[in-house]
């Protein structure tokens, strides 16, 4: 990334999907014939998904995936490229067909390989990190002797007229002549032996290769119109111009490398001495050749091999191989050099011969000398030297040489322009296999040298792809380089994936294997072959098989999407990446995480308890499927901790999602479910939360104060043993059916890498350094940074931060505001007046949320009864992208003008469903939602029938009412720009500021005579240690100084009328009353410290509460032993909340106390210390340096009675387990925070408050900025009590939010709202009195008296004035008599 | 700031926080780009199954 801010220039990397959007139905045809499984990881890995996959259910984009990385080791490491992993799928599969074409996209012989490749892709093989590779090749042979590759229908292009000739019929010769075929060109092969196949048919013998697998797979090529011409040597009666002449337009020379190397030592022309190729031959074409009673083959190769075994059967007494390296060196195949050691030859290692002795011209015996071996060569092996004077004879009859085979030229030699290398090989361009002579191409062994089959075959690919180019008269050879692959990424191979062995190959017995050459290997059964084949680790994730391709019938899957580099040019960037959760296998010694299924981390538990999860919601733990009846839960696994991790912050969410889990837990679990949490301390410090833990304990769950030391498996029964210490120091053990580890966050490992790679700061923990003055703000300027990547937080604290970032961003980039936006522009919606009502009827099953418990089908079945409903259909999830799409074509072919949805709640679904009748053409209103999950499976769970039978009468009411729906329009109403923020403190002018630099005219009322708020009065550093006086005061210096703001001192709200983007609000200026116009309201009323009456506040000067301390630091001079006391009427029955900052606050002023007096004892007496996030360290370093904390419970609070004027505390330590006095010199309180007095403004706005009297968001965890009045938005301790950097979030989120509003022209009105018909209004004034939202006012007509008149913009829709009027003269849109009367009616049935 | 600033935004990230941004940045007029490392969004958040202290359904 470049650039400045405003100017970012991003370069990003798009992975393909292979799935094209906008053609996925999520119909999961793919999914059903996709082979590979891979762990899922959105389930934690609890379950399999496969490599064609959605993420989750209702997943954005709801479409399918396919997760594919770099080809495979096996597939790069074949000479032909064959698709291995493709193809051992298929045979996992059974699917031997489909391994078949696969296999023959780049093999003509698959059996023939099958039996003889040398399988440089099992070397390759991943499988060897586990335990050994994959029998690729035993697998390619099984689905060739499963299924007959002849039948397999070979995809090829339409002939042409070219034909070329193809000198040898060995496998390149085929090869090629296979592969031109498939490219739609002829050609004819001349073979100079009397049978085709070359080395396959005269070198490897049938006990390897049997004749008819090769016939069968000539006939494969032969089928393809491939002609062949045996007995038709090349040489003086067929040259390459005669061929030329003949017509052909090209010719491949392919003509082997059947000439063996000769020993080169006396006697070698002796009778008796043969070469090893020569006699294989002899074998192959004769069924027999000469054999001698005792036999030496020089040599260790499968030549040599394959001479030894074939002599064996021939009759040979005494077969010897000699080889001058050891058993290791030998590059014959491992599995060969055993099989020819159970056929009982000898094989003599370390020895060359040095003679062939003979006795009356014929062999005799061959003299030979012991090697030794030396130093490494340049083959990779120890070369071997002679051992001087290590001769020895061994007598035999027949000595056959197998050291090497090289082309025989001779028929070559004579051609102008074919060059050979000094191998004796034709030399060829590297790339296309083109000779000098035009037209003319060689590969095989007659140009690489002898090398393998699969070798050949690959290089008879390669000249046919050049022939074809060179008849196109297109380059040959571009493109065509091989690239090296970088960053290969593979599946990673599982630490604890279980070792299964290789299947063996079933073998003929060595005693039948004499006098015949029946097939030795005898290939796998079905079933063994797919067992191997579900070894394969899947290391590319995708193996490429295609059936996802074919199954597809919209045609969504494109397997050749490439990866696509983008540069994005943006203005500013917002870094929100996020965390991963913390892996205790790094803990695996204590945890026994991987060990034990019965341990898992608390997102495994979220998805056990999630209804869509792997269990579908049912608890049960994963050793024995059984319902626990005891779990335990750790906390802090992975923070606090800098001993077995360097994880030393809190990660500030554990303690609430662990007591959530046990509360829901005890919610799904049949019996009583026994919950404990293991903790150090519970930190419910955010709003409502400490109610949730209190709760909790009502309900039963339990909370133990200890870490647990020991963790301990019953191997019976999978149970664990957790031993621990209570606070007392008494031992104790205890068993759990399930153990839950309350894992930490720490930044996503990826994130961290793009942070550095653009040169963000981070801090030691790696989350994004940032200022408290400025928390979103990174190290670099015009990159911004939110949610848990800034610093471990929750969902909402996350979401402040979000909007808070988008408002930093927006205030870089206010002047293009506009600029490149696009309206989503919606179908011209369809008039149904005088239209028949015609209802389309979805029911969800939500999973198995509702599918599982009543019967859809059957619902289904019953509405396409009810009148008026021409559709009715079920879906897996209604609410998916996928259904959205088919529910709008629905509507479309079958002329829909009512939809009624039966699934969850409208509260959370309706808008998504009203956006799709949008879509669909159809005015939003002529839609009605019945909530059969939440009102009939989720509360008569267990009376299935019951259930299904209260949907049907919830359907059919529903469908009533939709049928009288009329279409609604929505009201617009225009915007006021400026902006009302309401408090001077830190909050209120950060938000001023927000609203004033982007232009928006703004008013800052202050109820005091001074900016500032309590900050400035109070807070001098934060608890990170910036001094902030010079902050606030430059802020208020900006704020008094900014052209868009007018700072309002001594001023208060008196009343607010009007509505988002229209509020009128007079004011009370000093002794004047004012009015102003706005059209967005941000509270920032402020929340102050409560004072106490406890522990001799007020009584005595040497107690003080919060930053008071600071001033008697400097007027007592006997400070040697200084309290701290928390929660000081803080979660209490006074404020039973937790009031966030004073354990910070007081570790704060703790720590200074020490650094001005380092010999001072201070005390910290607590209810447990809850320094979440990153001030962890604070609370660590204070008890490193010597501050003691004592923990307290309500029950044993600390008392002080004054001694000498000296406050003299009393308190209970629970750990020494006896009261302790401390005599102190000074006592310090961190009392309760309350919010401000702010009754004018909350009435003013009807701002509902908590019991606390903080202002209500509209959601606790998704809105926490917003009121549920549209306008008006919160921020600082009006909404909780928060520290510093939390109130400026805050206070940039609401200007985020509000700048939604006033960024736009015009504002939409929801239409569900009240009319009042004047003519039946008696003027009584009951809907006034009654509305709660002051939509209704009073106004005069003449002639007519006192009349209600509806201001809709406030109408919140909620219907009471229609009750309270007694002259029914109020009609409630969209709920109206005849709607509800109609929805009754139809309920009056029900019994 | 030179008055042709680009109004435009990259969100890395699609979790909650993600998605918050993009949704208040576009509300508010802006053009953005959301980029996201796996196949859909939604996060560590949509795998929980409910939320504190609501108890609210997480999807």
């Amino acid at each position: 990334m470049e650039g400045d801010p405003g100017h970012f220039s991003a370069r990003v990397y798009q992975t393909p999907r292979y799935v094209d959007i906008s053609k996925c139905t999520s119909c999961a045809d793919c999914e059903a014939v996709c082979p590979v499984e891979l762990q899922n990881d959105y389930e934690e890995g609890l379950t399999t998904r496969k490599a064609i996959f959605k993420k989750y259910t209702q997943a954005i984009p709801g479409t399918y995936a396919i997760q594919k990385t770099s080809p495979a080791p096996c597939k790069l490491a074949c000479p032909a490229g064959l698709n291995v992993q493709g193809y051992v799928q298929m045979v996992k599969m059974g699917n031997y067909k489909r391994a078949l074409e696969i296999i023959m996209e780049d093999l003509p012989f698959p059996g023939i390989l099958g039996r003889v490749c040398t399988h440089g892709c099992e070397d390759a093989c991943r499988r060897c990190e586990v335990d050994q590779p994959v029998a690729i090749r035993d697998l390619k042979r099984l689905a060739a002797d499963q299924y007959d590759p002849r039948e397999i229908q070979l995809s090829s292009k339409p002939k042409r007229d070219e034909k070329v000739a193809i000198i040898g019929s060995g496998p390149a010769g085929l090869s090629t002549g296979y592969f031109l075929a498939r490219k739609g060109i002829g050609s004819t092969v001349f073979e100079a032996l009397p049978e085709p196949g070359g080395m396959l048919r005269v070198g490897i013998p049938e006990h390897r290769l049997p004749r008819e697998v090769l016939e069968k797979e000539i006939e494969v090529v032969t089928n393809l119109g491939v002609e062949i011409k045996t007995n038709t040597p090349f040489g003086p009666n067929l040259t390459i111009d005669q061929l030329f002449q003949q017509g052909f337009k090209a010719v491949y020379l392919a003509i082997g490398a059947h000439k063996g190397i000769e020993l080169g030592v006396p006697g070698e022309n002796l009778k008796g001495v043969r070469q090893g190729v020569a006699f294989l031959k002899d074998v192959a074409l004769k069924g027999t050749t000469e054999i001698g009673k005792k036999v030496a083959i020089i040599g260790g190769g499968n030549v040599a091999i394959d001479v030894a075994r074939s002599a064996i059967r021939l009759g040979a007494e005494e077969v010897s191989v000699i080889y001058r390296r050891s058993r290791d060196e030998m590059p014959a195949f491992k599995e060969e050099i055993q099989a020819t050691l159970d056929e009982g030859v000898n094989i003599v290692y370390l020895s060359a011969p040095q003679e062939i002795l003979s006795d009356d011209g014929e062999v005799a015996g061959v003299r030979c000398i012991r090697m030794e071996l030396g130093k490494t060569d340049s083959s990779g092996r120890r070369s071997p030297i002679p051992i001087p004077g290590s001769e020895f004879d061994l007598e035999v009859d027949q000595v056959i040489s197998a050291i090497g085979q090289q082309p025989d030229l001779s028929s070559l030699t004579d051609i102008t322009g074919l060059e050979f290398s000094r191998w004796g090989t034709i030399e060829v361009n590297s790339v296309s296999y083109a000779t000098d002579i035009e037209g003319v191409f060689a590969g095989g062994d007659a140009q690489a040298g002898p090398w393998t089959v699969i070798g050949a075959v690959a290089t008879g690919k390669e000249a046919a792809e050049s022939i074809e180019r060179y008849f196109d008269g297109v380059d040959m050879s571009a493109g065509r380089e091989i690239a090296p692959i970088e960053d290969v990424e593979y599946r990673p191979v599982d630490e604890v994936e279980p070792g299964v062995d290789r299947v063996k190959m079933p073998e003929l017995p060595a005693a039948q294997r004499a006098g015949n050459f029946n097939q030795v290997e005898l290939g796998y059964t079905e079933e063994e072959g797919q067992s191997e084949a579900s070894r394969c680790i899947n290391c590319s994730y995708c193996s490429d098989c295609g059936l996802c391709v074919e199954a597809c019938l919209p045609g969504a899957v494109n397997h050749m999407e490439l990866p696509v580099e983008r540069d994005l040019d943006v203005g500013a960037v917002i870094l929100t990446s996020g965390t991963d959760v913390f892996d205790p296998a790094k803990l695996e010694q204590f945890y026994l995480y991987k060990h034990n299924p019965n341990v898992m981390t608390s997102i495994e538990f979220e998805r056990i308890l999630s209804a869509t999860g792997p269990t579908n919601g049912h608890l049960v733990r994963r050793s024995d499927d059984k319902e626990p009846k005891k779990i335990a839960w750790l906390q802090c696994v992975g923070s606090r901790d800098v001993n077995q991790c360097d994880n030393g912050y809190c990660s500030s969410v554990c303690c609430m999602y662990a007591i959530k889990e046990a509360v829901i837990a005890k919610e799904h679990a049949p019996s009583d479910l026994d919950c404990a949490i293991f903790n150090m301390d519970i930190r419910t410090f955010g709003k409502d939360y400490e109610r949730y833990y209190e709760r909790s304990k009502e309900l039963g769950v339990r909370f133990v104060q200890a870490r647990v030391h020991t963790i301990e498996e019953d191997s019976n029964t999978g149970n664990l043993l957790l031993r621990y210490a209570t606070v007392d120091g008494e031992v104790l053990t205890e068993e759990y059916d399930m153990v839950v580890l309350s894992v930490g966050m720490e930044p996503a490992r990826s994130a961290v890498e793009m942070a550095k790679e653009i040169g963000i700061e981070l801090n030691q923990y790696n989350f994004v350094q940032s200022e408290e003055v400025a928390p979103v703000a990174s190290s670099k300027p015009g990159i911004y940074v939110a949610g848990v990547f800034q610093g471990p937080k929750d969902i909402p604290h996350s979401i402040m931060e979000a909007s808070a970032a988008a408002c930093a961003a927006g205030l870089d980039l206010s002047s293009a505001r506009g600029s490149l936006v696009k309206e989503r522009v919606f179908p011209e919606e369809k008039d149904i007046t005088g239209e028949e009502p015609r209802i389309g009827v979805f029911v969800c099953n939500c999973g198995t949320n509702i599918g599982g418990i009543a019967n859809v089908p059957e619902i289904v079945d019953y509405v396409k009864g009810l009148p008026n409903v021409v559709h009715a259909e079920h879906n897996m999830f209604s609410c998916s992208q996928d259904t959205q799409e088919k529910m709008v074509n629905v509507i479309k072919e079958n002329n829909l003008n009512r939809v009624v949805v039966a699934a969850c709640s409208p509260i959370t679904h309706e808008p998504l469903f009203q956006e799709t009748l949008k879509d669909a053409g159809l005015n939003p209103f002529l839609f009605d939602m019945a909530n059969i999950r939440n009102q009939c499976t989720w509360v008569h769970s267990d009376e299935k029938e019951k259930a299904t039978e209260k949907s049907k009468d919830l359907v059919r009411m529903s469908i009533a009412r939709s049928r009288y729906l009329e279409p609604l329009e929505y009201l617009t109403v225009g915007v006021n720009n400026p902006a009302l923020v309401i408090g001077g403190g830190i909050s209120g002018m950060t938000a001023a500021l927000g609203f004033a630099d982007q232009g928006f005219p703004t008013t800052l009322i202050e109820k005091t005579d001074e900016l500032g708020g309590s900050a400035a009065r109070q807070l001098k550093k934060t608890w990170k240690g910036s001094d902030i006086t010079a902050y606030i005061q430059g802020q208020i210096n900006k704020v008094e100084n900014h052209q868009n703001i007018t700072v309002l001192k001594n001023t208060e709200v008196v009343d607010s009328s009007g509505f988002v983007g229209n509020f009128e609000t007079e004011l009370k200026v000093g002794d004047l009353s004012q009015t102003i116009k706005h059209g967005a309201t941000v509270v920032a009323t402020g929340g102050r410290a409560t004072d106490t009456d406890e522990y001799l506040y007020g009584q005595n000067p040497r107690v003080t509460q919060w930053h008071d301390i600071e001033e008697n630091l400097d007027k007592f001079d006997d400070i040697n032993t200084v309290v701290f006391i928390n929660c000081v009427g803080s979660r209490d029955e006074s404020h039973p909340y937790c009031s966030k900052l004073c354990c910070t606050a007081s570790i704060q002023e703790a720590l200074q106390v020490k650094e001005r007096f380092p010999d001072a004892r201070i005390f910290v007496l607590h209810r447990g210390i809850r320094t979440y996030g990153e001030r962890e360290d604070l609370y660590r370093e204070a008890r490193e340096k010597g501050i003691i904390f004592i923990k307290y419970t309500p029950e044993t609070k600390p008392t002080i009675t004054e001694v000498n004027g000296k406050p003299e505390v009393l308190v209970f330590d629970a750990i020494l387990g006896r009261y302790i006095q401390i005599e102190a010199d000074l006592v310090n309180l961190a009392t309760a925070i309350e919010p401000e007095e702010n009754n004018a403004v909350t009435s003013a706005f009807k701002l509902p408050v908590n019991e606390d009297g903080f202002i209500m968001e509209a959601h606790v965890k998704l809105r926490p900025v917003d009121c549920s009045t549209d306008g008006v938005y919160i921020c600082g301790m009006v909404h909780y009590p928060k520290p510093f950097e939390e109130s400026i979030t805050q206070a940039q989120a609401a200007v985020s939010r509000a700048v939604n509003v006033l960024c736009r022209q015009q504002v939409n009105v929801e239409p569900i709202v009240s009319t009042i018909d004047q003519d039946l209004c008696i003027g009584c004034g009951l809907c006034i009195k009654t509305c709660s939202f002051s939509a209704i006012e009073a106004e005069t007509i003449e002639g007519l008296g006192v009349r209600a008149k509806n201001i809709s913009a406030l109408c919140k829709g909620c219907g009471v004035c229609a009750v309270a009027c007694p002259q029914q003269a109020i009609y409630m849109n969209h709920f109206n008599n005849d709607q509800i009367n109609a929805a009754i009616k139809a309920g009056k049935s029900i019994a | 700031m030179s008055k042709d600033v680009i109004g435009a935004v990259m969100v890395v990230g699609g979790g909650i926080s993600g998605m918050q941004s993009a949704l208040d940045l576009a509300n508010s007029g802006y053009y953005v780009y959301l980029i996201e490392e796996s196949s859909a969004i939604g996060g560590v958040m949509s795998q929980l199954d409910k939320t504190f202290p609501t108890n609210d359904c997480t999807m």
